[in-house]
């Protein structure tokens, strides 16, 4: 069976929240639970006026990868309506080959 | 994406038992934006709403307030019928009406004032970020026959300063360029990736103001762009920025003087451009050299080889765009980095060409209201009635910090009745919350039309109006100054009804029809539509039924062509024809006509004995992801994300006032406190702290004195009325003094 994932450009996430309120009510998860969520590393310094920030989202054991959304020939629900299309839904082995050209990304693959 | 899933050119489709709506997400709740939607719904009921992948100004991307509007408009706290007040005012005790008595109510207590005192003692007040300014000005204007339409906002500090000053120094407004002209958007042939973007006075990738979406940003990053941040804020695009300028509130027009300084004094200018396209370059150019790089550090605390850096970057960056925003504004003197922001992307070369900050003409003026709707119908005896119009005549509407005092004084002539519509000044945007609740019990008659009870609708008024959202709505997506908040024309479609909820166009024109049936003449608000986009040669129902956007051919550089002035003559809409860079006619008015930094009214450096006292700046009012400015305060999913009211402070500034990392801190000045939760950060300045606005809790006590909470947290209580610069434009909403210390009593 292939795999899927989700890689997460953490150059470019801004934090906004918006993969985990379309998470919520994609599955009706309301407030306290959700599939994905964003974390905050940082800020710190790490050079002479260099200083660390990174959000990066977390799939969680509630991830499904939008098994029926995808079914449907449909996005996962954080990937169409992240505001800085930072997530990309595809086969581990195009992510991966995804990640040897673009740096500062994560890929999550949810059980 | 597979475009074919959805729909493209259809406004309504069904899909797995539910009916899909195309639409857009303004407004209410507010925003400031107009991303596409799909709408999914049974019956009366959303359940679903996704972004539309076929709008080129969202792209199918959606920030969580819109995604979060199924629990905004079935929320149980909705206002869905109209009240009167049976109490007193502010008790809390109400008694359900008819819309008709509503609207006879009104329209009784409307011909007695206008009987007893004149149309002018009735007063229109908006909020911002809401449609619907075209038609609150059209009932204040033309149905009660009043000049006094406002925001109540010190200095009117928003972007309303910048819209009107845009139109005098250079003809039409001017945005930094994201490709958001072209339907192809960043694939566009003749769109240049900025690179550099200047990024100044607002935090984009979260407030999204203005119709600027901040990911636009973002995806100018991911194309090389590099930014230069001018924030007292270390935000996120600060640490990914080329240069960040760490800038003292409120000295914005001094930085902006030196840059211009370094940018002339170095020849870094585009020689051509000034020369033949801008006028009165000398002028400006003795004016900047007053602001050294030496001298301005002192007053920004930016070191000044930033500041010779930051000048070098911009200017030497072929394109460069400027993003701006309120943090101009909230400043008293925020007129002059106005004029010296427009003089630094004109001499730059960057003004109308790609990747610069481009002049958003031809989007066909009249296809939409002219600003402030139905103020050209009042006669002219009205107009000069206008609160602040003799101080104050570059400001169009009442000037709130003059009309706030008339409401309490009576003086020069009394105020009797407010209409409120879509706006909560007790919690946000007024200053000083006290008096304004002052001013608002001066009133004979109060009318409040919203979708929440507020802590305002509760403290004042005498009659509410539920409103209907934007999903309950059918509208024209227009404002009333068109070009500045630019999208391509489309229909706001109507999807459920909630309750017995009206839009904010039908409430206008029932009561436009009872008040003053001449100025409106249609039946339907159809009608009343398709009269405002007549010159788009579409009627609402043929713009609604083409589902997606359509878009104008854009050109650049129309300054060159003829294409910005009503002559057809090149050159810009102004008196002399040129970016006006310096504004002899401001010196009638006995306002400077060239920038210049004058110190906060109250600072370290102006009021050196307050500072012994309170040695803090204060800065206020940074966007929040979840909430737009006091709205959405009760919606679960949303609060979850800012469950309480943050001031940041630097940690080191904590530890010398003994406070920890979640304790609520009393914030206070000689103007007023309010408590806030502290969060420890390094990213702002040990000698600044930061405070949210808009902050008021749904769920305490609604009746006085709680009024939900407002007087715990509401950030505006250390700011005052009356402090507004010199044109009435602009107030320190940031920029002030205060002082911490941990709440022990809580």
């Amino acid at each position: 069976m292939t795999r899927y994932g989700l890689l997460i450009d953490y150059e470019f996430c801004t934090g906004c929240h918006t993969c985990e309120l379309a998470c919520k009510q994609e599955h009706g998860f309301g407030t306290g639970k959700t599939g994905i969520k964003v974390t905050e590393v940082g800020p710190f310094e790490v050079g002479s006026e260099k200083w660390s920030l990174d959000y990066i989202p977390v799939t969680t054991d509630l991830c499904d990868l939008c098994s029926q959304r995808v079914s449907k020939g449909k996005k996962p629900a954080c990937v169409a309506h992240c505001q800085a299309g930072v997530i990309k839904f595809a086969t581990i082995k195009e992510l991966a080959e995804y990640m040897e050209l673009k740096p500062k990304t994560v890929l999550f693959v949810p059980k | 994406m597979s475009k074919t899933s959805t729909h493209p050119g259809e406004w309504r489709w069904e899909e797995d038992g539910f009916t899909v709506t195309r639409t857009i997400g303004w407004s209410g709740p507010g925003c400031h934006s107009q991303c596409g939607l799909l709408v999914y719904s049974k019956g009366n009921r959303v359940f679903k709403v996704e972004g539309d992948p076929e709008t080129p100004y969202s792209e199918g991307r959606l920030c969580p307030r819109c995604l979060a509007l199924p629990s905004v408009v079935h929320h149980p706290d909705r206002l869905t019928f109209p009240m009167k007040r049976i109490g007193q005012r502010g008790e809390g005790r109400w008694e359900r009406i008819t819309w008709e008595e509503a609207y006879d109510t009104i329209v009784q207590k409307t011909k007695n004032i206008q009987r007893e005192s004149g149309p002018e003692s009735i007063v229109v007040m908006m909020g911002t970020g809401r449609n619907i300014w075209h038609l609150g000005a059209k009932l204040g204007y033309t149905g009660f026959g009043t000049p006094n339409v406002c925001m109540l906002f010190s200095g009117l500090a928003c972007y309303a300063p910048r819209l009107r000053l845009m139109p005098i120094t250079q003809g039409q407004f001017a945005v930094a360029d994201c490709s958001q002209m072209f339907p192809d958007r960043f694939d566009n042939p003749s769109w240049k990736n900025p690179e550099c973007i200047l990024i100044w006075g607002n935090n984009p990738v979260v407030s999204n103001s203005d119709t600027f979406m901040g990911w636009w940003i973002v995806e100018c990053m991911k194309r090389g762009s590099k930014l230069i941040v001018i924030d007292p804020r270390r935000t996120w695009l600060a640490h990914r920025a080329k240069l960040w300028l760490q800038i003292r509130p409120g000295t914005d027009s001094a930085l902006a003087l030196a840059m211009l300084n370094v940018i002339i004094e170095e020849g870094l200018y585009d020689k051509a451009f000034v020369e033949k396209w801008t006028f009165g370059f000398n002028e400006l150019r003795e004016r900047a050299k007053q602001y050294s790089p030496e001298k301005v550090e002192k007053i920004t605390w930016i070191p000044r080889e930033k500041i010779i850096e930051a000048a070098r970057l911009y200017a030497s960056s072929k394109p460069a765009a400027l993003q701006w925003g309120v943090g101009f504004e909230q400043a008293k003197n925020g007129v002059s980095s106005i004029l010296a922001i427009q003089a630094l992307w004109g001499i730059t070369g960057n003004l109308d060409v790609p990747g610069g900050n481009i002049i958003n003409r031809p989007t066909p003026f009249h296809e939409i209201p002219e600003p402030l709707w139905g103020r050209r119908e009042l006669s002219r005896e009205a107009k000069q009635k206008r609160i602040g119009g003799k101080e104050y005549p570059l400001v169009p509407m009442a000037q709130p910090d003059l009309l706030v005092d008339t409401m309490i004084t009576g003086k020069p002539y009394p105020i009797k009745m407010a209409w409120i519509q879509s706006t909560n000044p007790i919690a946000c945007m007024a200053a000083d919350p006290r008096k304004t609740l002052k001013a608002l019990h001066a009133m004979d008659f109060v009318v409040v039309a919203d979708l929440f009870m507020t802590p305002t609708a509760m403290a004042a008024a005498d009659l509410i109006l539920p409103v209907a959202s934007v999903l309950e709505r059918d509208s024209i997506r227009a404002e009333c100054y068109e070009t500045a908040w630019w999208g391509p024309l489309r229909t706001v479609n109507k999807i459920i009804q909630v309750g017995e909820c009206k839009s904010d166009e039908e409430i206008v024109l029932e009561l436009g029809r009872r008040l003053n049936p001449q100025a409106f003449p249609w039946k339907t608000v159809e009608e009343m539509l398709d009269f405002i986009i007549r010159d788009s040669g579409k009627t609402f129902k043929e713009l609604r039924d083409q589902g997606t956007p359509r878009y104008y051919s854009f050109e650049y550089r129309k300054f060159e062509k003829g294409l910005l002035r009503a002559d057809g003559k090149p050159g810009f809409e102004t008196e002399t024809g040129k970016l006006m860079l310096y504004n002899p006619s401001f010196e009638k008015l006995g306002v400077d006509g060239l920038p210049y930094y004058e110190e906060p009214p109250e600072s370290p450096f102006s009021t050196p004995d307050l500072a012994q006292e309170y040695p803090l700046i204060l800065t206020t009012g940074a966007r929040l992801w979840g909430f737009f400015s006091s709205e959405h305060r009760q919606i679960p999913e949303l609060r979850e994300i800012h469950p309480d009211p943050i001031v940041e402070i630097h940690p080191q500034t904590a530890e010398k006032y003994g406070i920890s990392e979640g304790d609520w801190v009393w914030i206070e000045n000689i103007h007023g406190k309010c408590m806030q939760k502290a969060r420890l950060t390094s990213t702002i300045d040990k000698r600044v702290v930061h405070a949210q606005h808009g902050w008021w809790f749904p769920e305490k006590p609604g009746p006085a004195p709680s009024l939900f909470g407002v007087w715990e947290s509401n950030i505006n209580q250390l700011v005052p009325f009356g402090q507004q610069g010199p044109t009435g434009w602009c107030a320190p909403y940031r920029g002030g003094l205060c002082r911490i210390r941990k709440v022990q009593e809580k």
